[in-house]
């Protein structure tokens, strides 16, 4: 069986993921192949762009089910930023249905004046302190990740949120559902704090 | 935010670090500075000729591969498929600057097919007979364009960023051009980052104090340690700024 596998699936590089994980001593494999997804221990689902595009790219490749039969068989998944969003059942963004991994919708950030939108930067994330994601983080004074998005998470239940933000509002900005995780932010460009949570999904 | 020239794949300016082996190799001053809590990084290239800058998206993959901060790659991008290889070889922003002058459509074009979040129109400003005016070709070449207008044009076309160079005060070290700066950060709803005469720490609260920018960049004053990065933000927190320890 792979151990972790980051899911290639036409949207975005995925370089930056594979070193960082290469750097906590955690080697990955990038593929597209349902047969090596369907192998993997662990799997990381990046993305940065458009909602329906990447649904339809990853049923093109036939990996929209594959996913869900390892994460059904109980191996833990993390979706990073687009990731994150296609755990949801459906997205302002987009027509396709997601997912469905985590209870949710996702909607498009109204945001009084001065705040920008894309939400760009780096900002304050307060996790739930019981979540595997987190563990550690308690050494700092706060965690700060880097964000790039427009559209954000809404869980159906308040128990699968694992981490808030303030932009306008207080979004969600990590989910969990069982062994099923996403992050808004890019945890493999937020330094030292991106690797430890790294290192946590490693060590799952 | 450091910014670090590259000329055929290499830093120059001068970088005065004794913890690297090799002080021109742009990979590992990056990373010395992602490790130090720089919060973002843009790499400008100044290659001359395009047959060089192909060497770009070499570099470009080796940054990305090092470096778990965001970076901006910017220098001679002219075209959507500039912008796509560099993106694909891991950059998260490009910037325009001269060719957006030039062709005011290629910033909507690469909104359109990238995202505004990762197109940054940078702008050489000088102050010319009472008037702040865009100036291309790295600061050379004046421009029939005022600062506010173009950054207001280049907003409503789709950039993302503004990076505002002052030419009046890049080099001087006598501090960024609060004045401008603050004219543009308050007009307009896409982030400024200030750039051009940072001198010492001091400077940089100055430029944040009133929200006057939302980030700011400088090269050989860190290149030459003369403000260490961390020591900066620890500064700028105690200055009532909200920085990433």
């Amino acid at each position: 069986m792979t151990s972790i596998v980051i899911i290639d699936y036409g949207m975005g590089n995925l370089g930056s993921i594979q070193n960082m994980l290469k750097k906590i001593g955690q080697p990955a494999v990038i593929a597209s192949e349902p047969t090596v997804v369907s192998q993997a221990a662990k799997l990381i689902l990046p993305g940065v762009g458009a909602f329906d595009h990447a649904m339809a790219n990853l049923a093109q490749r036939g990996l929209t089910e594959v996913i869900q039969q390892r994460v059904a068989k109980g191996r833990p998944l993390l979706g990073i930023c687009l990731g994150m969003q296609l755990l949801a059942h459906r997205s302002d963004e987009g027509t396709l249905p997601g997912l469905g991994l985590v209870p949710g919708q996702v909607v498009k950030f109204s945001v009084p004046a001065p705040l920008k939108i894309p939400h760009m930067g780096w900002n304050v994330v307060q996790y739930q302190a019981n979540s595997p994601l987190f563990r550690g983080f308690a050494n700092w004074d706060e965690a700060r990740f880097y964000f790039v998005h427009s559209y954000y998470y809404q869980c159906h239940d308040p128990g699968h949120v694992a981490a808030t933000t303030w932009y306008g509002t207080h979004f969600a900005s990590a989910v969990q559902n069982g062994l099923v995780f996403g992050t808004q932010f890019h945890p493999e460009k937020s330094h030292k704090f991106g690797l430890l949570l790294l290192r946590n999904f490693a060590q799952l | 935010m450091p910014c670090l020239d590259i000329k055929d794949g290499r830093t120059v300016k001068g970088v005065n670090f004794v913890n690297l082996t090799d002080a021109g190799d742009p990979v590992e001053l990056a990373a010395l500075y992602a490790q130090t809590g720089a919060d973002e990084l843009v790499f400008l290239d100044i290659t001359a000729t395009v047959e060089k800058r192909k060497t770009l998206a070499d570099l470009v993959r080796r940054i990305a591969r090092e470096i778990n901060i965001p970076f901006t790659v910017g220098g001679g991008i002219g075209s959507a498929a500039d912008v796509s290889l560099l993106l694909n070889a891991g950059a998260d922003k490009i910037s325009v600057n001269s060719s957006a002058v030039k062709n005011p459509d290629l910033v909507n074009q690469l909104a359109r097919e990238f995202g505004s979040q990762c197109v940054v129109v940078a702008i050489d400003s000088r102050h010319v007979a009472g008037h702040d005016v865009v100036h291309t070709h790295g600061g050379r070449t004046p421009t029939p364009l005022r600062t506010q207008a173009w950054a207001k044009e280049v907003e409503d076309r789709g950039a993302g960023e503004i990076l505002l160079t002052s030419m009046d005060h890049d080099g001087t070290k006598n501090g960024f051009a609060k004045t401008l700066t603050a004219q543009l950060t308050h007009s307009l709803g896409i982030p400024v980052i200030a750039s051009g005469g940072a001198g010492h720490q001091g400077h940089f609260a100055e430029i944040f104090a009133d929200d006057d920018a939302d980030a700011a960049l400088a090269a050989s004053i860190f290149h030459f340690r003369e403000v260490d990065i961390r020591d900066l933000k620890q500064y700028l927190r105690q200055q009532g700024v909200v920085v990433r320890l």
